[in-house]
């Protein structure tokens, strides 16, 4: 009965989605506020319909109802209940209704919070982000619905993949999907625009916060997932250009181009018809992501069934969402002007350039990515690109992108003389080189690689301390200086930050990481990198739905014993698949890094040194934390304001 | 106005690949090194980087030749394939680890198991470019004068070893 519920519920959002779709719009243009006004009503009872279908199938996941084929086929009653609800999400049906539940929800988000906007605006915001809920629900009920039946039931379920029953997993498609259906918002804000013919500013400062949260979303998701693999996949590594992390990684690549061209839009009026462009792909790569994920038509290591059914309905979808926005595009833009003059030296065009390249290294994933697609299309057979391809493309995208990224919060707005700011920096880029030049010899060897990267890290920290310094510096008192800069300000140095802190984590991994594959004997020592692993041999342990064989490395430096890790070799009852559980010591400084991996005969152990590799989620976070405290500022509190002249007083 | 038409035709000739690909069946195009003498080469061996081996080595020889790497995911689907291969001893496998560290070559083959014969490692690609390798994994056959007779792109399957590869090389090998 309780999925027959929620099977009824998602067909009356369906419903409901359509008339959100339609009826809004038509208000909007024929001026008709009973219509417009329809939408709110609307968005508000699509969610409480979508959260019933969505409590629904969670309640039959909590209940071992195996009489629905989705619940039988990704649990079993052995299940710990955690991973049986986030089991909910584990397969591709109900994936597809926690997109539809997210969408429902940031829907709901936009009309409640929306009351400050014209009408009209709102009624088209709300009706755009319905016709997109109109596809998905419809994707769904027409070919994977999560509710189908399974008569006679199955006695037990096939259980959760091993590889999801993980905390990380938890939380890593949640958070991911948020930030893929969060950039419909903006989305939904450039469309509403280019269909009222309404191209000021104001669109921007609308849809700028919406924008930045559905990036620290997309952020803290994508790094959840990369951290995940790190210590689940029991290979050390944390980014393997996997289609799969590179169709979430193209949406936040322009999804970052979008929020620092939406700031540019908002204060300066200028790049409109650009912001727009923007606005639109980052929300179609994340629909081409889902493409790419849901049909299988690339492998990939998130292998999920393919089906040709549901990936020509997917891309039937992809056509008229992303072609018909682009058709508008290109019939609207050109009457939107391209807004305040810049000079070739400006804050703006500095911006500029860096968003060109944020774009460049998204065509280059997005080319990399499908190029065995197309390869396969015009007959020439499935191959691969690998991460040699990858880094070659990406690195001499980062150089310049990162030397803008200093200068980018020092330069001036309109027109900046060049020498003045050469003048500014000088100090901070030489002792960004001379920390570049010096660092790496303490790390034991010095490379080019390490000291370029660290070259930038430092001169992102080095000119965020400039600009900190000339803003806060100086007589008076610091504390009314301090106070006197916006959230954003810090949000933005944060986030910046981040990424320094990120490209550190990077570069000495990469540069210092260590490797041994051994196969040991109980009271075996391994010595590496200053530590010695003793083996001190394997017991049998029993967990709720797996047996697993564990071991015990006692690591020592100088004598002393530092750590003591238990990687494990598991074996799950119903799927029978074995499992690499690694063992980490987390430091500051680094990551010991110890898996058991798949071998057959005495025991092969896995070490691995990860100098500084934490240092990548670290960064991360962040950023997203930058995200957080730029959606903080107070400007997005407040309900009214008058035109924006006290932003442009603060100077950003 | 055209250029703000672009992005829409761009999109749509994206879309038209993505169509494509999705009802797609990999098909082999004749190379042009097919029935032409395989490129000279001279290469370290993974295991033994002193030691190496170059094409005059294989004369009188029946081989496959293939590429893969250590980075290359699809290459993972072929690889059983190739261990049960080698083992009924049909026809030796040499591989070539492509644009890879040696490291990593060799710490995938503990993983996956060892089906070659013997390993070189083209650490550069340059030996590839030759070959007219354009990605990985790909496989030649090559007959006794050293003369390329196939050449398979992408993952080898069942059917391809069955149907193609071993027939020719029964044939090869009776010459």
């Amino acid at each position: 009965m309780i999925p027959e519920i929620g099977h009824f519920a998602l067909i009356v959002a369906l419903f409901l989605a359509l008339c959100l779709g339609v009826l809004p719009i038509i208000g909007a243009t024929r001026d008709n506020a009973v219509l417009s006004s329809a939408a709110r009503p609307l968005a508000y009872g699509q969610f409480v319909l979508l959260a019933i279908a969505f409590l629904c199938l969670t309640y039959a996941f909590v209940v071992d109802d195996f009489s629905v084929l989705y619940v039988a086929h990704h649990s079993n009653s052995q299940l710990p209940v955690i991973y049986k609800i986030s089991a909910v999400w584990g397969g591709h049906e109900g994936s597809l209704l926690l997109w539809a539940f997210l969408l429902g929800g940031w829907i709901l988000a936009v009309a409640a919070y929306s009351r400050h906007l014209p009408g009209e605006m709102v009624a088209r915001v709300l009706g755009v982000m319905g016709l997109v809920s109109v596809g998905f629900l419809l994707f769904m009920l027409l070919t994977s619905n999560p509710f189908d039946r399974l008569l006679p039931a199955a006695i037990d379920g096939r259980d959760l993949n091993p590889l999801l029953q993980d905390p990380g997993l938890v939380i890593h498609p949640p958070m991911l999907y948020m930030g893929y259906v969060g950039f419909s918002v903006a989305f939904a804000f450039a469309i509403a625009a280019l269909l009222g013919g309404r191209m000021d500013a104001t669109w921007a400062r609308w849809s700028r916060p919406w924008t930045t949260v559905a990036w620290v979303f997309m952020t803290a998701g994508i790094a959840i997932g990369s951290w995940w693999a790190y210590y689940e996949l029991g290979w050390g590594g944390w980014w393997f250009w996997d289609p799969v992390e590179n169709a979430s990684f193209m949406p936040w690549l322009i999804g970052t181009a979008l929020i620092h061209s939406l700031a540019v839009t908002e204060k300066r009026g200028a790049f409109k018809s650009w912001t727009v462009l923007l606005a639109i792909a980052a929300f179609s790569l994340s629909l081409l992501g889902t493409f790419l994920v849901r049909s299988g038509i690339l492998t990939s290591v998130h292998s999920f069934a393919a089906d040709p059914k549901r990936g020509i309905f997917i891309l039937s979808f992809l056509v008229i969402v992303i072609g018909a926005s682009l058709l508008l595009f290109a019939w609207r833009a050109p009457k939107i002007g391209l807004g305040g003059k810049f000079d070739l030296l400006s804050r703006e065009a500095l911006l500029l350039s860096n968003n060109v390249l944020l774009s460049v290294a998204t065509a280059s994933v997005f080319i990399g990515t499908l190029y065995p697609l197309f390869m396969d299309a015009l007959g020439y057979g499935k191959l691969s690109v690998g991460p040699p391809y990858f880094e070659a493309v990406f690195v001499p995208l980062i150089v310049p992108m990162v030397l803008m990224m200093g200068l980018g919060p020092l330069a001036r707005w309109k027109k900046f003389v060049l020498p003045e700011l050469a003048r500014r920096v000088r100090w901070a880029f030489a002792s960004a080189v001379v920390i570049a030049l010096l660092l790496p010899l303490t790390m034991g060897e010095w490379s080019a690689m390490v000291a370029l990267g660290l070259l930038l890290a430092f001169w992102i920290i080095t000119t965020m301390i400039l600009s900190l310094y000339e803003r806060l510096g100086g007589h008076g008192n610091f504390m009314q200086r301090a106070r006197g800069q916006s959230l954003s300000y810090y949000g933005m140095q944060l986030a910046h930050l981040g990424v320094a802190v990120f490209i550190i984590g990077v570069t000495l991994v990469s540069g210092y990481e260590a490797e041994r594959d051994v196969r040991m004997d109980v009271g075996d020592v391994l010595r590496e990198g200053g530590y010695e692993f003793r083996f001190n041999g394997v017991t049998d342990v029993e967990g709720p739905n797996y047996v697993a064989a564990k071991g015990r490395v006692t690591v020592s430096k100088d004598g002393k014993q530092v750590a003591e890790l238990f990687p494990e070799k598991r074996q799950y009852y119903t799927s029978g698949m074995p499992m690499t559980e690694a063992a980490i010591n987390t430091g500051l400084l680094g990551d010991l890094y110890i898996s058991i991996p798949n071998s057959n005969g005495a025991w092969a152990i896995r070490v691995y040194i990860k100098p500084f590799v934490d240092w990548i989620w670290a960064g991360t976070l962040l950023m997203s934390l930058g995200g957080v405290l730029a959606v903080s500022d107070r400007r997005y509190r407040m309900r009214r304001r008058t035109k924006s002249n006290t932003l442009a007083a603060e100077g950003k | 106005m055209a250029r703000f038409i672009l992005p829409f035709v761009i999109f749509m000739i994206v879309a038209a690949f993505l169509f494509v690909g999705l009802g797609l069946n990999p098909r082999e195009l004749p190379s042009p090194l097919i029935d032409k003498p395989a490129p000279e080469f001279t290469l370290p061996q993974l295991y033994a980087p002193d030691k190496q081996l170059s094409l005059q080595d294989m004369k009188g020889k029946v081989w496959l030749l293939n590429v893969w790497a250590s980075w290359c995911t699809a290459c993972e689907q072929e690889h059983p394939l190739f261990m049960d291969l080698s083992r009924r001893n049909i026809v030796p496998i040499y591989g070539m680890d492509y644009k890879d560290k040696p490291e990593d070559g060799k710490a995938w083959l503990r993983r996956h198991g060892n089906p070659y014969t013997l390993i070189v490692s083209d650490a550069e690609g340059r030996v590839g470019i030759d070959y007219g390798v354009y990605g990985v994994p790909e496989t030649f056959l090559i007959d006794k004068q050293g003369i390329i007779r196939y050449k398979h792109i992408g993952v080898v399957k069942k059917s391809d070893l069955d149907e193609k590869i071993l027939p020719m090389v029964k044939e090869l090998q009776a010459k």
